[in-house]
């Protein structure tokens, strides 16, 4: 029997950057939070030392523990769904402060064009331009609305940037100058400005300089130690929410995390949320927590799944395109949008790649979201061409020559010479999303608790090849340029399929956003149109996956939906925008 | 029953391995066991000059040079041989087995990874002829054996098939005959019950280069040798103050032993 505990004006699911944020804007407006966290509790302590490849990069201790709950894949509807088994087919964040302990930190704010894609795709092109399954729509805001709430992001996390020169209208700079640079990264550039592009420095969440955001945190200067994607920082020296938005909401007295807290259920009425139903991982005991509002900031497969099991919102059906709750499931998946690209060899140069930090690179934005004319082009939304400087540890990177032996004498010879002489540039490629490629309830596997695991059903289109492929010869057009004696691809065939791997925490949807509730679950504040005091956050709510990483994009939406959270406690309830229909559906 | 009794008494006592010969029970694992000691001690010999003496003397070997997955002598040569196979020592540096790989590698299944414990691991799972459609990397996780059962079952195949080929075990082999073996794994040639060899090989492999690769810590990696050879930096502090050089910059690398002594 669930215990019920005292009612609390809000509880979240998750400590990342989603509930982070919200944790932290509602307490400092004096609201008492409760904070959900199915993973252990974590300080910067943890992290110190923590320089270990074996650990972290290779046995992925950051990582939810897949044992207790995992994903089921397939790549169509008429194939029968496998478990993801092993962290190294699935990265997804664990633990207080989520993936975004872990994260490389690139923050980049996402195109004009991404909220508005579908009219602007119109507009440009024609209707006739979208393909048949393509199910992109408009998100109900745009790039202006939304460029105040990027701006708060930043200044939070602290990011080191310089202006994108093909970028959009911003309020403001960058809170700290970019990272330094090194040889490498610099090749890239000239390389690419040679061919008439752009490249810019990535923004990161790494800082240039010892840093105190708005809110009084202060971060660390990143020390370039090369330990920083998969890991925690050692310095205490990377955005994230232990050091930035959750230190904040626990100065201010008014907020509890819970951890070891696995939530099971949102308890309701048919129109409002009653409180969470959760599970005490160490005793097993049971608990409901009520609160006025309830808030869902776990990843795209927790939201999905707890909506899913509590029976809120209508769950989405590919054979009839009805329904909503599994929708429009988009991500970075890593043989289409990240591990693609060119390897350079280089034989008579030689960079310092033991050296790095997270997003230490530059990127070029001339083939991003509609940057490029699509007229006679297959395919819809682009790519950024991207060099990342993020420290080469030696288990993770074994790269020979293609035609080299697997094993052996030559296989050593070559992985030794060239361990510090190859560079990868990659194409980080949008995926729109389609008919096909949704979220359900596995009909099969069960978690520890025995609830039906989530199950993702991953279909490329044509459009998605196609776009890559284009990248992909981006790459290899730049690699050459800089000056490599030996360029392999990592190509992308016609016949590509899903590869069943989540290796980035960039996977969106289920739980979109829109104007209108015939094509949306939530509106612009992450607002559940069926359950007005129930908010939905973070990447379950994106109708489509940009080119850009979504981090800073889940920043800047949820500093949008704790505004709305605060504006709906305030007042007398009720939704914070009006429903419209939409011609879109 | 007698020799049970016995054996548990006597790890210091010579008497035993006449004991054992006696009773006609095992002739390799005993006397296999001593080999292992002087084909290790030999290598890192000759590699050192003879300034590693003291590891012939077992008293002041590492405590970690001792086998915690594999009971029996023979699997674990095989795989020492396998590994170094993969990784040889050339003019670069030590292979695999100077490095402590094959014992990096016992640790490693002798725990959580070795049952695939942080795994996903409710049926139903995949069977033999579909685990071949995926990934060679991931037809490990999906099948029913772990990985600790899927070694014991590759390496007594590799041994197994150098002796029905060549009539000698796979740690005698001629490097041609072992090659040949390895190939043969590689390419999914050796029939295996748990996994398609070529699932294997890929497991191997990349045990062979975490053990080559890792932090000391972890048994392999021995003198940080494997470091030197990638000229990898190790747990540094900071290269802020380098990371900007034109040159490339040559670094001792550091351990996480020495790391944390001077936190």
């Amino acid at each position: 029997m669930a215990k019920e505990l005292k009612k609390v004006d809000a509880v979240i699911v998750g400590t990342g950057w989603a509930g982070g944020i919200t944790a932290a804007e509602l307490t400092k407006k004096g609201y008492k939070v409760v904070s959900l966290e199915r993973g252990k509790e974590q300080s910067r302590e943890d992290f110190i030392g923590a320089k270990d490849e074996l650990k972290y990069s290779i046995r992925y201790d950051m990582m939810q523990d897949l044992s207790k709950d995992t994903v089921t894949t397939r790549t169509s509807m008429d194939e029968t769904a496998r478990p993801v088994r092993n962290n190294s087919h699935a990265r997804i964040g664990n633990d207080m402060g989520g993936a975004s302990v872990h994260w490389n930190g690139v923050s980049l704010r996402w195109l004009p064009y991404d909220f508005e894609i579908r009219s602007k795709t119109i507009e440009r092109y024609g209707e006739s331009k979208i393909p048949e399954n393509c199910t992109i729509q408009d998100w109900g805001i745009t790039y202006d609305e939304l460029e105040p709430y990027y701006d708060k992001f930043e200044k939070t996390a602290g990011v080191s940037g310089e202006v994108n020169p093909l970028g959009h209208k911003r309020s403001d700079g960058y809170p700290n100058p970019p990272l330094k640079t090194t040889p490498s990264i610099e090749l890239f550039k000239k390389a690419a400005t040679n061919l008439g592009y752009h490249p810019y420095r990535l923004p990161a969440a790494n800082m240039s300089q010892q840093y105190t955001n708005p809110d009084g945190e202060t971060i660390n200067a990143c020390m370039y130690c090369a330990f920083c994607e998969e890991y925690g920082c050692d310095f205490g020296a990377k955005g994230d929410p232990i050091v930035t938005v959750l230190e904040t909401a626990k100065k201010t007295g008014n907020f509890e995390i819970r951890n070891e807290s696995t939530v099971t259920e949102v308890i309701h009425d048919g129109t409002k949320a009653i409180g969470l139903k959760y599970i005490d991982n160490i005793t097993g005991q049971e608990f409901i927590q009520p609160a006025d509002i309830v808030v869902l900031a776990g990843f795209v497969f927790t939201n999905n799944k707890l909506l899913l099991k509590s029976k809120i919102g209508k769950p989405y059906n590919p054979e009839t395109g009805e329904g909503i709750i599994g929708k429009n499931f988009t991500g970075h998946f890593s043989n289409i949008s990240t591990y693609i690209g060119a390897r350079g060899f280089f034989n008579d140069e030689k960079w310092n790649l033991s050296m790095g930090t997270g997003a230490l690179g530059a990127t070029v934005d001339d083939f991003s979201g509609d940057n490029m004319d699509h007229t006679d082009l297959d395919f819809l939304h682009g790519y950024e061409i991207r060099y990342y400087h993020l420290g080469q540890r030696p288990i993770d990177n074994n790269h020979v020559p293609e035609g080299t032996p697997a094993w052996g004498k030559e296989y050593k010879e070559k992985n030794l010479f060239y361990h510090n002489r190859n560079l990868i540039i990659r194409a980080k490629t949008g995926f729109l999303p389609n008919r096909y490629t949704y979220l359900d309830l596995d009909p099969t596997y069960k978690d520890e608790l025995g609830d039906p695991l989530i199950r993702a059903t991953v279909h490329y289109e044509e459009q998605d090849i196609k776009r890559a492929q284009h990248g992909v010869e981006r790459c290899k057009e730049i690699m050459t340029e800089m000056g490599a004696d030996i360029v392999d691809l990592i190509d992308v065939p016609d016949d590509v399929k899903f590869d069943h791997k989540f290796y980035t925490n960039h996977f969106l949807g289920g739980a979109i956003m829109g104007k209108d509730p015939a094509t949306s679950a939530v509106n612009t504040y992450s607002q559940m149109w069926d359950m007005e005091n129930l908010f939905v956050l973070g990447g379950s709510s994106f109708p489509h996956n940009s080119n850009h990483d979504p981090t800073e994009t889940i920043g800047a939406f949820a500093y949008r939906a704790s505004e709305g959270m605060i504006t709906y406690l305030e007042g007398d309830g009720g939704l914070l925008v009006e429903a419209k229909q939409t011609s879109n559906a | 029953m007698t020799e049970k009794n016995n054996s548990t008494q006597n790890g210091h006592d010579p008497s035993r391995r006449n004991f054992l010969k006696n009773t006609g029970l095992v002739v390799g694992g005993v006397a296999g066991g001593s080999l292992l000691g002087g084909f290790f001690t030999n290598q890192s010999r000759s590699n050192d000059e003879g300034k590693e003496n003291t590891e012939t003397d077992s008293k002041n070997a590492h405590p970690a040079r001792a086998r915690m997955f594999f009971g029996r002598y023979e699997d674990f040569i095989v795989l020492a041989h396998a590994a170094e196979l993969i990784f040889p020592k050339d003019d670069n540096g030590p292979g695999a087995i100077e490095l402590d790989v094959p014992y990096y590698i016992d640790k490693q299944l002798a725990g959580t990874w070795g049952v695939n414990g942080d795994d996903y691991r409710q049926g139903p799972y995949t069977e033999l002829e579909k685990l071949k459609k995926l990934k060679d990397d991931d037809k490990a996780n999906h099948t029913r054996s772990n990985r600790g059962k899927i070694f014991l079952e590759g390496l007594r195949k590799m041994n197994a098939e150098s002796k029905k080929r060549f009539d000698i075990s796979f740690d005698e082999a001629s490097e041609e005959q072992k090659s040949e073996i390895m190939s043969d794994l590689e390419n999914g040639k050796l029939e295996m019950k748990s996994i398609p060899s070529e699932g294997f090989f890929a497991l191997l492999k990349q045990a062979t280069l975490e053990g080559a690769f890792c932090d000391p810590l972890y048994g392999g990696n021995k003198n940080m040798a494997g470091w030197h050879m990638k000229e990898f930096g190790g747990a540094q502090m900071s290269y802020a103050n380098v990371i900007e050089s034109e040159e490339f910059v040559k670094m001792e690398p550091v351990s996480l032993t020495e790391y944390q002594r001077n936190k």
